[in-house]
């Protein structure tokens, strides 16, 4: 421990030098995803073991001869990868009792995209954290289907297009609106739930170090841009993260024990338009479409700080 | 367990597919993906690893003189560092052929 560490100064060179996600990955140029993945695994350490439902980043990432992971890692369906996770995490629990393995205390991960968590594996990620397994779950949320090519998926914004709700002169784009995945893991009191950004990649480092000291169930969102997906430029995955949440479209908060906290406070919000107008799949938008999503995001981020005024720890 | 590059026939496919190198994607090189590359402007470098930090492809390292460099074996040129740098220190030239 040097002495930097005791302090909050956050530079980016001090942060963990080993890689546990090796180059040569077979991800798209400029994938916000990788980035998010990386720093999720920097900061976890060398004790997790992970578990990794289908999508962008198990099909990127584990090419059959290859693999890019340095940790033990295990490839399940898109279904039960929750499941899959909290069967490791009594394994560990079970064979540390029996003196089989060292007291080396290794935390269980699972990781998986939106469709993964939101719609696919929801029910057994409901089981898992409602049994209070300690154990992370990290999702990566990049908005739709992108591995499959771009189809629809509960996480996706209202009136976003993709190719299964591809925007007509009838119809702009999806219909519904995000599922609030956050919300639906504070009411099943997971103990840490919080949401990230790489774009904020010292913010996104500290949430997953306070999950690895949380024991019990802990839910992470992170929103990693998708050029390919997003219909954006590669160099600008960053940016788009960051507009996100300037906006107050992805606001970074955590939930302590059910506590609210804006961890990243953005002082006057900035309009929606920004982050809009850069993303081809916001590009049949008119004026008309962009102030009823400006409405709906001014009522989310109002909900959002009442919930912080309001809230209050159950511990 | 030493692994070749690729099975050659189904009699070498491991069983359940294991994987026995950690980080074995590195022998493939997406180098050749590019289509500009990263060059750095020492002068201007501030040495924060801003560039470092935002590589999807973990490719960017740091020198002895705490400069940094890409990796262009694995580089695919999506120009997130030469965006993010705050100095301006890193421009995307395109590739020769």
């Amino acid at each position: 421990m040097s002495i930097v560490q005791n302090f909050e100064v956050f530079v980016p060179k001090l942060i963990e030098k080993r890689e546990f996600f090796s180059p040569g990955h077979r991800a798209c140029q400029g994938c916000g995803e990788v980035v998010a993945l990386r720093l999720v695994l920097k900061a976890l350490g060398e004790n997790a073991i992970i578990s990794n439902a289908t999508g962008c980043m198990e099909i990127i990432s584990s090419a059959y001869p290859h693999t890019a992971w340095m940790h033990p890692y295990i490839h399940v369906a898109f279904e039960n990868t929750a499941a899959v996770a909290s069967g490791v995490e009594a394994a560990l629990k079970a064979l540390r009792r029996k003196g089989k393995i060292s007291d080396r205390y290794v935390k269980s991960v699972g990781v998986a995209g939106d469709g993964g968590t939101a719609d696919i594996g929801l029910q057994a990620l409901s089981g898992a954290v409602e049994r209070g397994h300690d154990m992370i779950f990290v999702c990566l949320d990049n908005e739709a289907y992108m591995n499959t090519g771009i189809q629809r998926s509960s996480q996706t914004p209202f009136m976003a297009s993709t190719t299964t709700s591809p925007a007509g002169k009838v119809i702009p784009g999806q219909r519904t609106e995000k599922k609030n995945m956050p919300e639906i893991m504070v009411a099943h009191r997971a103990l840490y739930v919080a949401t990230a950004c790489p774009s904020y990649p010292i913010d996104l480092i500290n949430k997953v170090k306070k999950a690895k000291n949380t024991a019990g169930p802990s839910y992470l969102h992170i929103l990693s841009v998708c050029p390919t997906g997003w219909r954006s430029p590669s160099n600008e995955t960053m940016k788009l993260g960051r507009l996100a949440v300037e906006t107050g479209i992805f606001p970074l908060y955590e939930v302590e024990k059910g506590k609210y906290r804006i961890t990243w406070e953005v002082g006057k919000r900035r309009p929606v338009e920004d982050y809009l107008k850069i993303q081809g799949r916001f590009r049949h938008l008119t004026p008309e479409h962009i102030k009823q999503i400006q409405e709906k995001v001014d009522r989310e981020y109002e909900l959002l700080l009442n919930k912080v005024k309001y809230s209050k720890s159950w511990a | 367990m030493e692994q070749k590059k690729w099975p050659e026939t189904w009699r070498e496919v491991t069983p359940g597919c294991i994987v026995f190198t950690p980080g074995s994607a590195s022998t493939y090189k997406t180098g050749s993906w590019r289509a500009q590359k990263p060059v750095w402007d020492n002068s201007k470098c501030i040495k924060c690893g801003i560039c470092y930090i935002f590589c999807p492809e973990a490719c960017i390292h740091e020198d002895k003189n705490g400069y940094f460099y890409a990796d262009l074996d694995y580089c695919k040129g999506c120009g997130i560092c030469a965006h993010e740098c705050w100095p301006q220190a890193i421009k995307m030239m395109e590739e020769e052929v």
